[in-house]
């Protein structure tokens, strides 16, 4: 018994602590786990990019699942991504609404007319309020929202294609159903 | 605790220390600090900016912050209590904001592991001192007797350690 022990003990707080690093370190401390998944996507009305008389509300999109994705013209790592979303409105499978997040409207539309538009709509967050509801820290930042208004998933940071293809899009799918 | 208790510290310390060393002028134009600043300073400094993220809200530059802080100001004009206006924060981007995480069954192994810890390597080595103790005494007591096995078969249970 106190044979067993001897070895058992050290060898089960290595193993311990091995899990907890394994897990610790592999983890991106610059991603923080959002609090608004599973919970009710925070209200909003802003204009529309393209339109600045008209204005857009998460709540007029209830009863679809839709893409909220964070961008801005002076954003770098939005043009990683943008060529996926781009891809992705052409395959018609979900809308991809845009929130110009603290961008001036016109660079934002500038923007877009060079990189390309695979936005249903875009809305303007000219002072970052919106932003803050939704607990953005850095552009982009991606968010899947279902059909009655809950925030599924967020992606931090570009999406990548193994995220869109593993992550999103399966989720998207399933909340379609 | 620590953060707060420096930064009272310093905020004690810088004033008290000028005026040490000279004279208090006729005058002051210094910009004094209102409560509301003071209030709004020592809740920053507990709070975290999500973009440099080993810095406190008072302390960063970041574009964020600068909103962060307005919000902040914001809801301590409107009458909002440090709770409710951490809540806030809390609501939107997680406990992360907060320099000192919330005591709740995710962060018990946070705050109380490490006193588990120490409790633990203590019972093992009042134990293990104990036992030696005890070994000892017996062993001076009553030399060829019962208790001279029993050590030479710890020490025997010992090598047998030593070798697996």
């Amino acid at each position: 018994m106190m044979r067993v022990l001897r070895w058992s003990i050290p060898l089960g707080i290595f193993v311990v602590l091995v899990a907890f690093l394994w897990v610790g370190l592999s983890r991106d401390p610059r991603e923080v786990p959002s609090p608004l998944i599973g919970k009710p996507a925070p209200a909003f009305r802003l204009s529309k990019l393209h339109a600045p008389n008209e204005t857009l509300g998460a709540a007029d999109l209830k009863g679809t699942v839709w893409l909220l994705n964070v961008w801005a013209s002076w954003c770098v790592s939005c043009r990683v991504e943008h060529p996926l979303l781009v891809q992705l409105a052409q395959q018609n499978i979900v809308p991809v609404y845009g929130l110009d997040y603290k961008d001036q409207p016109a660079a934002g539309r500038a923007w877009l007319t060079q990189h390309g538009d695979p936005y249903a709509v875009s809305i303007v967050d000219l002072d970052g309020r919106v932003g803050i509801d939704y607990g953005v820290y850095g552009v982009p930042e991606t968010f899947v929202i279902d059909k009655t208004g809950i925030v599924r998933y967020k992606q931090i940071g570009p999406i990548t294609p193994e995220a869109l293809r593993d992550k999103i899009l399966p989720l998207v799918r399933e909340l379609q159903r | 605790m620590i953060v707060r208790a420096a930064l009272a510290v310093l905020l004690l310390a810088g004033p008290a220390a000028a005026t040490k060393m000279d004279p208090p002028p006729q005058s002051t134009n210094a910009p004094v600090m209102s409560a509301l600043d003071v209030r709004l300073k020592r809740l920053e400094s507990e709070l975290r900016c999500l973009v440099c993220q080993n810095q406190t809200l008072a302390d960063s530059h970041a574009e964020l912050a600068d909103d962060l802080r307005r919000e902040v100001r914001e809801l301590a004009v409107a009458g909002k209590s440090d709770d409710e206006i951490k809540a806030y924060l809390v609501a939107r981007y997680g406990d992360f904001v907060l320099y000192r995480p919330p005591v709740k069954p995710v962060t018990w192994m946070l705050w109380f592991g490490p006193f588990a810890l120490l409790a633990g390597g203590g019972a093992v080595g009042w134990v293990v001192l104990r036992r030696r103790e005890r070994a000892a005494g017996s062993a001076a007591t009553d030399a060829g007797g019962e208790s001279e096995k029993k050590a030479r078969k710890l020490l025997d249970d010992d090598e047998d350690g030593g070798a697996g």
